[in-house]
């Protein structure tokens, strides 16, 4: 995993596994790496993986159990509730963005059209 | 811990430190950032008890760093081992003098370096000796482990190993590691404090993961900006 190092990395340590959640590649009751597993894997600081694995659990995202590993604990009600967020998060970014540039509203919707029809057909298109 | 009062430092008509005051705890992996002749060395050569302050003083848990050397293991940045030595015989040699060395942590950290205990100090390349200087220190059981520029003139890839294995030896809650280097990049992910110093004055200090948050920037972002501001404080 590559980190944006102009970030907080338990934080990024930490969307990864909601990602892997969200898209179902974790599912409740799988056991993820150790935390020393996880920092020689990904080349972070023990102590930033020991941050994020802790907000996990404050989450309920993730549960330790004594001398048997960490496993995920999120079900399906929080799998929706964390897509949603993210989603969110993503379209607030976007739309954040796009009317710093002066677009309004409306071009954002027929871009956004533009943009999306192509990749319904699967076919990518080159723009300038 | 490790704690600098008021330490001022010259050599000759250079003022290497200048009214220094930190402290290093244990459990911490610390990153000491800066552009050559800032004064690195200088701080790792005080914990090492190598040199004395002019002013000032630093304490290793309240004591004279000289009475604490069984403390601290030291990564020079020089060569500091024979070149006729196979590394066998220079850890032979470390071993019987300190009495933290963890043969079987050296044993284990053999293969993960991809060395071999004959190989010969003179007769290796510079990145394989800079791997067997990290390992010698990682096989001790010391409460602070120094490591002086480990980076500096290093392929990329044996970059990466040394990074890989100072995580894989780093052992956590009990030990503190500082790292002395210029180049951020191999280790923005593996400080969680850090120090950036130059002209012998530390010019911002804190947590990485809180700079981070705080200015939305790299490491080496705010090491650039913290440098071009010169002397600010902050």
């Amino acid at each position: 995993m590559d980190f944006d190092n102009s970030q907080p990395i338990y934080m990024q340590i930490i969307d990864e596994y909601k990602k892997n959640i969200i898209r179902s590649k974790l599912k409740k009751g799988d056991k993820i790496p150790s935390q020393r597993e996880y920092a020689q894997m990904v080349r972070v600081n023990p102590n930033t993986v020991q941050r994020a694995y802790r907000e996990m659990e404050n989450m309920d995202m993730v549960e330790t159990l004594r001398g048997q590993g960490t496993f995920i604990s999120a079900g399906e009600q929080m799998r929706e509730q964390m897509a949603k967020e993210m989603a969110g998060k993503v379209m607030k970014h976007f739309i954040h963005e796009m009317r710093s540039l002066g677009y309004e509203d409306a071009m954002i919707m027929d871009m956004l059209k533009c943009e999306l029809e192509p990749m319904e057909e699967g076919e990518q298109v080159d723009r300038v | 811990m490790i704690e600098f009062r008021n330490v001022s430092k010259r050599f000759g008509p250079v003022v290497a430190l200048n009214s220094v005051n930190m402290e290093f705890s244990a459990g911490n992996i610390t990153g000491i950032f800066g552009p050559n002749g800032a004064g690195k060395s200088t701080i790792m050569k005080l914990i090492a008890g190598i040199n004395y302050p002019d002013q000032g003083d630093v304490k290793l848990d309240g004591e004279n760093p000289r009475a604490k050397r069984q403390s601290v293991a030291y990564l020079p940045e020089i060569d500091h081992l024979y070149p006729w030595w196979t590394l066998r015989q220079a850890a032979d040699f470390i071993s019987t003098f300190y009495s933290d060395w963890d043969y079987g942590r050296y044993k284990e950290l053999l293969p993960f370096l991809n060395l071999d205990e004959q190989m010969i100090m003179g007769k290796i390349s510079k990145g394989q000796r800079a791997k067997c200087k990290l390992l010698l220190v990682l096989a001790r059981k010391a409460p602070y482990l120094l490591l002086d520029e480990p980076f500096s003139g290093i392929d990329l890839l044996t970059r990466e190993e040394i990074a890989d294995a100072v995580i894989k030896g780093y052992r956590e809650g009990e030990q503190a590691i500082i790292i002395s280097t210029h180049e951020i990049d191999e280790i923005e992910s593996l400080v969680e404090k850090v120090v950036f110093i130059d002209q012998g004055r530390i010019q911002l200090s804190g947590d990485a993961e809180q700079l981070r948050m705080e200015r939305n920037k790299s490491l080496v972002e705010i090491m650039k900006e913290v440098f071009r501001h010169g002397n600010q404080q902050i």
